[in-house]
C-alpha cells in the first residue's frame, strides 16, 4: 500500500512540475509585453526587464521562479492591483472559493447519494422516476440558469437570501451560491449511484448474502454500500473540477470575491496581468493534480482489487 | 482398379436465392438499420431530436426572414413624428402595442441599444451552434486519429502519445483557456480554439479503447496478411467500426462546447459586439435582469433546451449502440 501511494505521489509531482513549466515557458515566450510600452521609451523598458530578470535566459528565470514558488511566493502582478504581491490577494481569494466549493462538493455528494439510493431501492416505482427526471435535467441544464433563477427569485422578487455573498455573513449568504453550484453535482452523483446500486442489487452475491439470511441494514453496508460507491469516488473527481468552472460563473453571478473572478480580472480586464495567469495556471494545475491523487488513494483503499492490480503491475 | 470420377455437365450448380436459408426475422436487419430502429422507439432520444431539431430551423430560417438586421438598431417614428430608437421595449406584436410604436412587431422585445431580440436570440443560436459543429467535427478528426494511431502501433508510439495526454489532460480547461487568452484576442476566434484544445482528448480516448479491442480481431490479422498496410488498415478497417462510440462521444461533445462557448462570453472573454450568441446574450440579460428580466428569458431557454436536447440524444444513441438485454 505504501509503495502504490508514494508511487502515485511522484507521478503526480513530476506531472505538476511539467505544467509548471510548460505555462512558464508559454508564459514567458509569449508575443507582447507586460508594460504599457507607448508610454516607456526603449531604455525604461530594458531597465525595467533588467529590474525584473526577463533578459536572462529562460531556464535561469524558470530556476528563479520555481526558487520563489518553493519559498511560499507568487511574486508581484504586472497590471493587476498595481503590482502588489500577489500572495495574499490570492489567499484571500482562495479562501471565499474554497469554502462555497467544499460546501457544495459535501452538499451535493450527500444529497446525490441518498438520492439516489433511495431511487434505487425503489427500483420503478414513483419516486425513482422523479429522481430520474430530476436528475437528467440537473446534468443537461447549465448551472448557471439555475444560478440566475434562484437569484432572481429568492434575492430578488422575494428578498430572502442575499442578493451578493457576503463575507461576513458567510453561511447565510453562501447558501445561493452552494446550493445552485452543487445542483450538477447532485444529478451526477445521484444518477451514477442509482445505476451502479441497481446493478450490486441484482447481483449473485448480493442474493446469496439474502439467502443467508442477513438483511436490512447489514447487508447494506457489508455488501450493497461498498461495492456500488466505488465507481461513485470516480466520477466525483471530474465533478471537483468542473466546480472550477463553475465558480467562475457563480462568483460574477453572487458576486463573490474569488479565484474565478480573479482569474476573469487577470485575462479579460485593461491589461492582461502574468503573474497573475501563472499563479491562478498553478494554484488550479495543483488543485486538480491534488483531487486526482486523492482519490486515486482513496480508491485504493476502498478497492483491494486495484490495490493488489497496481502492485502485480510494479 | 478403381476408375476415376470425371466431373460432368450438372454436378455442379451455382447456389441461388432459393438455397439460402436467412432467418428473416432476425438476420435481416443490418447494424445500422437496428441501431436507428432502436433509437426511434426511444421515446427520451425522440423528444431531444424534436427540441434540437425546433431550435435549429429556427437559427436558420428566423434570422433570414425577420424583417431586422440582428445588428440594426431599430427606429420607430413616435406620435410628434420623430425618429426615436426602440430601446428595451418588451416583447409585442403588431397592431397590440400602444402608442407610436405600435406598428412594429418585436416577439421577444428590444435590448437596450433598440436590437430586436428576436432576430438577436435566433442568430446568437446560429454562431453557437456553428461554432459547436465546426469545433466537434475537428476535435473528432483529430481526436479519433490521435487514438487510432496510438492504440495500433502501441508500443513505444503508444507510450509516448499517451504520456502527452496524461500531461495534457492534466492542466484544467480553465488555465488552458487563461493561457489562450494572452495569447489571442478575446471572441469568436478564442472560444474555437480553446474548444479544439481541450476536446479531443476525450475522444481520443475512446478511439484509443476501441481500437485496442478491435486490432485483436481477426479480420485485421487475415487484412494483414493480404499484405495491407497499416494506415490502410486503421482507417478503412478499424475506423467504420469506432463510428458508433465516437458518435456517441461527439453527441455529448457537442452540448459541452455550447456551453463552454456560452460560459466564456458570459464571462467576457467570448464573443465581442455587435456579433452575438447565447452567452453573449445572457450576459446582456443578466446585466439588466432585475429591470427587464424578459432579455434573458430567450437565450437562456434556448441554451437550456440545446443542452437537453443534445444530452438527450446522446443518452439514446449510447443505448441505441449497446442495447442491454432487458430493452430488446
Amino acid at each position: 500500500m505504501t509503495k502504490y501511494i508514494a508511487k502515485r505521489i511522484l507521478l503526480a509531482a513530476v506531472t505538476l512540475f511539467v505544467i509548471i513549466f510548460v505555462l512558464f515557458v508559454l508564459i514567458r515566450i509569449m508575443p507582447g509585453n507586460p508594460f504599457p510600452v507607448e508610454r516607456m521609451s526603449a531604455e525604461m523598458i530594458l531597465q525595467k526587464r533588467a529590474e525584473l530578470g526577463l533578459d536572462k535566459p529562460i531556464l535561469v528565470q524558470f530556476a528563479d521562479y520555481m526558487r520563489m514558488l518553493l519559498s511560499g511566493n507568487f511574486g508581484n502582478g504586472t497590471s493587476l492591483y498595481n503590482g502588489a504581491p500577489i500572495k495574499p490577494i490570492l489567499l484571500a481569494c482562495l479562501e471565499n472559493s474554497f469554502k462555497i466549493g467544499v460546501l457544495s462538493i459535501f452538499f451535493g455528494t450527500a444529497v446525490g447519494l441518498l438520492t439516489g439510493i433511495v431511487a434505487a431501492l425503489n427500483r420503478g416505482k414513483f419516486l425513482d422516476g422523479l429522481c430520474t427526471v430530476l436528475s437528467i435535467l440537473g446534468v443537461c441544464i447549465p448551472s448557471y440558469v439555475f444560478m440566475i433563477f434562484l437569484q432572481y427569485f429568492f434575492a430578488y422578487k422575494i428578498p430572502f437570501f442575499p442578493y451578493f455573498f457576503d463575507p461576513s455573513r458567510f453561511l447565510f449568504s453562501s447558501i445561493m451560491p452552494a446550493l445552485s453550484l452543487s445542483l450538477f453535482t447532485i444529478s451526477t452523483v445521484a444518477r451514477f449511484t442509482r445505476n451502479e446500486m441497481v446493478e450490486v442489487l441484482n447481483s449473485d452475491y448480493v442474493k446469496l448474502a439474502e439467502s443467508k439470511g442477513l438483511q436490512g441494514f447489514e447487508l447494506m453496508r457489508r455488501h450493497v454500500l461498498r461495492n456500488a460507491l466505488i465507481p461513485v469516488v470516480t466520477v466525483i473527481a471530474p465533478l471537483v473540477v468542473d466546480l472550477l468552472t463553475g465558480a467562475m460563473v457563480m462568483e460574477k453571478i453572487y458576486g463573490v470575491n474569488g479565484v474565478g473572478k480573479l482569474m476573469v480580472d487577470a485575462i479579460a480586464g485593461e491589461g492582461v496581468d502574468y503573474n497573475y495567469v501563472l499563479a491562478l495556471g498553478i494554484v488550479f494545475s495543483s488543485l486538480y493534480i491534488g483531487v486526482m491523487l486523492l482519490l486515486d488513494i482513496l480508491y485504493g483503499i476502498i478497492d483491494p482489487r486495484i490495490r493488489l492490480s497496481a502492485k502485480e503491475a510494479a | 482398379m478403381e476408375k476415376v470420377y470425371t466431373p460432368r455437365e450438372g454436378d455442379f450448380e451455382f447456389i441461388t436465392e432459393r438455397d439460402i436459408n436467412v432467418d428473416k426475422n432476425f438476420a435481416s436487419q443490418g447494424y445500422w438499420k437496428g441501431v436507428a430502429i432502436h433509437f426511434a422507439r426511444n421515446k427520451f432520444a425522440m423528444t431531444g431530436v424534436v427540441l434540437v431539431s425546433v431550435i435549429i430551423l429556427f437559427a436558420i430560417f428566423a434570422p433570414v426572414f425577420s424583417s431586422y438586421a440582428y445588428d440594426e438598431i431599430v427606429s420607430v417614428t413616435d406620435a410628434a413624428g420623430r425618429e426615436v430608437v426602440a430601446k428595451s421595449l418588451s416583447p409585442q406584436f403588431a397592431g397590440e402595442g400602444e402608442g407610436y410604436f405600435a406598428d412594429k412587431t418585436f416577439i421577444f422585445g428590444t435590448d437596450d441599444l433598440g436590437r430586436d431580440l428576436w432576430t438577436r436570440t435566433w442568430q446568437g443560436a446560429r454562431v453557437s451552434l456553428i461554432i459547436a459543429f465546426v469545433t466537434i467535427f475537428i476535435d473528432m478528426i483529430i481526436g479519433t486519429s490521435y487514438g487510432l494511431i496510438s492504440g495500433f502501433f502501441g508500443g513505444r508510439v503508444d507510450n509516448v502519445l499517451q504520456r502527452f495526454i496524461e500531461i495534457a489532460g492534466s492542466i484544467p480547461t480553465l488555465v488552458i483557456i487563461s493561457i489562450l487568452a494572452i495569447f489571442m484576442d478575446k471572441g469568436i476566434g478564442l472560444v474555437i480554439a480553446s474548444l479544439l484544445i481541450t476536446e479531443w482528448i476525450g475522444m481520443s480516448k475512446i478511439a484509443r479503447a476501441e481500437c485496442l479491442k478491435l486490432k485483436e480481431r481477426e479480420y485485421v490479422l487475415a487484412s494483414r496478411t493480404l499484405g495491407a498496410g497499416s494506415f490502410h488498415i486503421i482507417f478503412k478497417q478499424i475506423l467504420p467500426n469506432t463510428i458508433g462510440p465516437v458518435i456517441t462521444q461527439v453527441m455529448f461533445s457537442i452540448p459541452v462546447a455550447i456551453f463552454t462557448e456560452a460560459f466564456l462570453s458570459f464571462v467576457g472573454v467570448g464573443i465581442v459586439l455587435p456579433q452575438c450568441s447565447v452567452g453573449s446574450l445572457i450576459e446582456a440579460g443578466f446585466n439588466n435582469i432585475t429591470i427587464l428580466p424578459y432579455q434573458i428569458l430567450p437565450p437562456i431557454t434556448v441554451l437550456a433546451i440545446l443542452m437537453l436536447g443534445f444530452n438527450l440524444i446522446g443518452d439514446g444513441f449510447r443505448e441505441a449502440l449497446a442495447p442491454k438485454l432487458e430493452d430488446m
